[in-house]
């Protein structure tokens, strides 16, 4: 038995984060930890390089190889550099800046060479992750969140561990270089018999990559065994709720049908200025090049594409907070380029933000964030109030919550909330950015059910951006790809996914994982 | 941070407690002295002078045979009042200032930021020599010439803030509601770096509380009769080696002062941090 974790509990204070935890690994096994944020993954993983932060009270006991934990910082260092790599989910923030990869990745090896061991070669590592040579000479942000994320698994690898801890390795990656990376890690942990603890919310991810498989919540393990039994026929309520969740099976419901062509985009570009403010020199940086659509009333359209391929720009246009450098949109009749769209027209396009942390002012109450978009309209204070109730209702969530603080909600009712102030205005274009990418697996179903029900009560429209197949296969009537700013391939989403006809539709397609059970 | 979160973290930082708390001895000292001092500060008593701590003179006696007790009070009034004054000028100024500059953006952030460097170029002295030499030496020119060194410092820390919040969602959501760059500037973008200022506040209190100092130790600020700690150690300078006492007092007072606000204000900054705020929220 490579690793033995028993009993573990921890405690911050009177609150136990983590209790009771157990799992065992054997060389060369992977072994995978689901859970929603907060649910004790991450903590698992630090208190076994013991890394908790400090204050934290651990019980319990964890064994590698037959041997505790030592007490010592100094030799448990020693332990951390020799047994164990880690590969965290943020790869910018854990590289040095200011030193090249090749350096990086030195230092690495010489402080866990064994003595009389042979030597490891930079390069050899490099190839290993499949980079090439001089991508050791650049730095940390020369490199795509991809290859960043492949030097740290080089890094991890320097000392030749017996595990590697991968903590939501690839969940700042797009899917494309996901499903790379997944499989470079599968690949390496094959090849140098290396066990992997593989944590992650995806549970796609972790049937890809995993043998076995616990199932954490609230600090606590729900289930565990063999990925196929765990999440193929499921004992527990909670994994039963975690794996419907991560089929996105919204059912459909009865919708108004498809109207008039609401929103036209014609010829839309836009240039970022490079190079200071001088008006002549550096390049334009072409973020949205040439793109023309069109979304019926009643529709629903998802943009999926790669980050960096312009698909917020395009969106902030549509919704009017940037300008067009090129083209013109024509909303419900009316002429306009993005921010110059009429004021009497902008409560008719509302957009929902992907960052349901990031939405809502923190000093402000729910009543004044939801508020702030009725001054389009003049409204007297009973329907104000009216429509307030209205919009917090529509989104499942009783009007006392207006009163609170954004702090006081999770991440999902942040998004509903989200929601309601997108529909305060009664618009007719809801524009949604990533609507659920930043939300838990469990949650994501709700907040998706709840938008099908909104169309089929209000007949809105919606312009959905997404990296996710998965969701915009369940929620789309019509997908258009996008690329370095282009429209590439446009179509029914069945129809897309069945028969990719661009490269880009049909590396997404090939990087999807399989779905669960 | 809810009230009782912040009692305890006054509690578990001793620091920022101990700072709090001089801070609030010092400036009741000082209040006290408008209404009441032991003996007047203009009271010269030529023959009671250089009297050693006693009973009827706490502090002793200066060269003229004032009350260095009620001295102390009154000298530590006034540099609250240049500090808290000159303060207030570039608050007032700098971050309406560093607001617009974020909100704005252009040629008008530019031109917040040139005329900062521009001030910044100057040391405090110099401007304050400036402004004396044109207006004469006192107590006003003295807040005046801090004040506007004070200006370009809270541009910039408004500015900074502000640029951080603004990449916020919130700020987007809030111009798709209409909202123009003042309206977001005063709703959205002041309230959350508010904490921000009075960091900073509590920092140049005490830099001001030494700025004032040395203006007054080199005649520029404060004038007699009139009192301020600075002064006090300019009167007492020549006769250092024979009563070093009168240059101690004055000189220790303005060590304490500026060492409790030091205390306050790095103890507020790391009470409102928000890094540090989250790490307690993830604990929770």
């Amino acid at each position: 038995m490579l690793l033995e974790v028993s009993g573990l509990t921890v405690k911050f204070g009177a609150t136990e984060a983590l209790s009771n935890m157990g799992l065992t690994l054997e060389r060369g096994e992977r072994f995978g930890i689901v859970g929603e944020s907060g649910s004790g993954k991450t903590l698992t993983a630090l208190a076994i390089t013991g890394l908790l932060p400090e204050g934290a009270q651990v019980s319990g006991s964890i064994k590698i190889d037959g041997e505790p934990l030592p007490r010592s910082e100094r030799e448990m260092a020693r332990l951390r550099g020799k047994r164990i790599g880690m590969v965290f989910q943020e790869p910018m923030t854990a590289l040095n800046p200011l030193m090249r990869i090749n350096d990086q990745i030195e230092e690495a090896i010489r402080i866990n060479a064994a003595a009389g061991a042979p030597p490891i070669e930079v390069p050899n590592l490099l190839r290993e992750v499949g980079l090439e040579l001089r991508h050791g000479d650049r730095f940390a942000h020369q490199l795509s969140g991809g290859q960043r994320q492949r030097v740290m698994i080089a890094m991890a690898l320097a000392s030749q561990p017996d595990i590697l801890i991968a903590d939501e390795p690839t969940s700042a990656l797009d899917l494309i270089t996901q499903r790379l990376v997944l499989d470079l890690i599968a690949e390496i942990c094959t090849r140098r018999h290396m066990a992997l603890l593989f944590i992650s919310h995806d549970l796609k991810a972790v049937a890809w990559l995993c043998s076995r498989v616990a199932v954490m919540h609230r600090g606590k393990l729900v289930e565990t065994g063999l990925v196929q039994d765990v999440l193929g026929s499921p004992k527990q309520a909670y994994t039963q709720k975690l794996v419907a969740a991560s089929r996105f099976n919204v059912r459909p419901l009865a919708r108004p049908p498809i109207g008039k062509t609401l929103l036209e985009v014609r010829g839309i570009g836009r240039d970022y200025k490079q190079g200071g403010p001088w008006p002549f020199g550096g390049k334009a940086l072409r973020a949205v090049d040439d793109v023309s659509l069109s979304v019926d009333a009643a529709e629903c359209v998802a943009i999926v594409g790669p980050s960096g391929c312009g698909k917020t720009t395009l969106a902030r246009i549509i919704v009017g907070l940037d300008r067009a450098t090129r083209g013109e949109i024509r909303f419900a009749g009316e002429l306009h380029h993005g921010s110059d769209l009429p004021k009497a027209r902008r409560r008719d396009i509302s957009l929902v933000f992907q960052d349901p942390f990031g939405s809502f002012d923190p000093r402000l109450t729910i009543e004044q964030s939801l508020s702030e978009p009725l001054r389009l309209e003049k409204l007297d204070a009973s329907t104000h109030v009216d429509r307030l109730i209205e919009a917090v209702e529509a989104v499942g969530l009783g009007q006392e919550m207006l009163r609170r603080y954004p702090h006081e909600f999770s991440g999902g009712q942040r998004q509903r909330l989200a929601i309601a102030r997108a529909l305060v205005t009664r618009p007719k274009l809801l524009v949604l950015d990533e609507p659920v990418s930043a939300l838990d697996v469990s949650v994501r179903g709700e907040v998706l059910a709840l938008l099908a029900r909104l169309q089929a009560d209000f007949g809105l429209t919606y312009l959905v951006i997404s990296h996710d197949l998965d969701m915009v296969r369940a929620i789309a009537d019509r997908v258009l790809v996008m690329e370095a700013g282009r429209i590439v391939e446009e179509g029914k989403p069945h129809e897309i996914f069945a028969r990719p006809q661009h490269k880009l539709t049909q590396d997404l397609m090939a990087a999807r994982l399989p779905e669960v059970g | 941070m809810s009230a009782a979160t912040a009692r305890r973290f006054v509690f578990t930082h001793p620091s920022l407690w101990l700072g709090l708390a001089a801070t609030l001895v010092f400036t009741l000292l000082a209040l006290v002295s408008l209404v009441w001092t032991p003996y007047p500060i203009a009271n010269i008593e030529i023959g009671d002078r250089f009297l050693g701590p006693s009973a009827a003179h706490w502090l002793g006696t200066d060269n003229l045979g004032r009350d260095m007790a009620s001295l102390v009070m009154a000298g530590t009034l006034t540099s609250f009042v240049v500090a808290s004054l000159s303060v207030l000028i570039g608050a007032g100024i700098g971050v309406p200032l560093g607001l617009a500059a974020a909100a704005w953006g252009g040629a008008l952030e530019w031109l917040v930021l040139r005329l900062s460097d521009f001030i910044f170029a100057f040391p405090a002295i110099i401007v304050a020599i400036l402004i004396t030499s044109l207006y004469g030496p006192g107590a006003t020119n003295a807040i005046i010439a801090i004040g506007i060194f004070n200006i370009p410092i809270f541009a910039r820390v408004a500015r900074g803030g502000a640029m951080s919040i603004k990449t916020l969602d919130f700020v987007a959501a809030a111009r798709l509601a209409g909202l123009g760059n003042g309206a977001i500037a005063y709703r959205h973008l002041l309230p959350n770096i508010l904490s921000l200022i009075i960091v900073q506040g509590t920092i140049q209190l005490s830099l001001g509380i030494l700025s004032e100092a040395g203006l007054s130790y080199i005649g520029l600020g404060t004038q007699p009769p009139a009192t301020s700690l600075g002064l006090m150690l300019r009167d007492a300078q020549g006769l250092f080696l024979i009563h070093p006492w009168l240059t101690l007092v004055p000189g220790l007072c303005i060590v304490l002062i500026v060492i409790a606000l030091n205390l306050a204000g790095d103890g507020l900054r790391d009470a409102i941090d928000p890094r540090l705020k989250g790490a307690q929220q993830n604990a929770a």
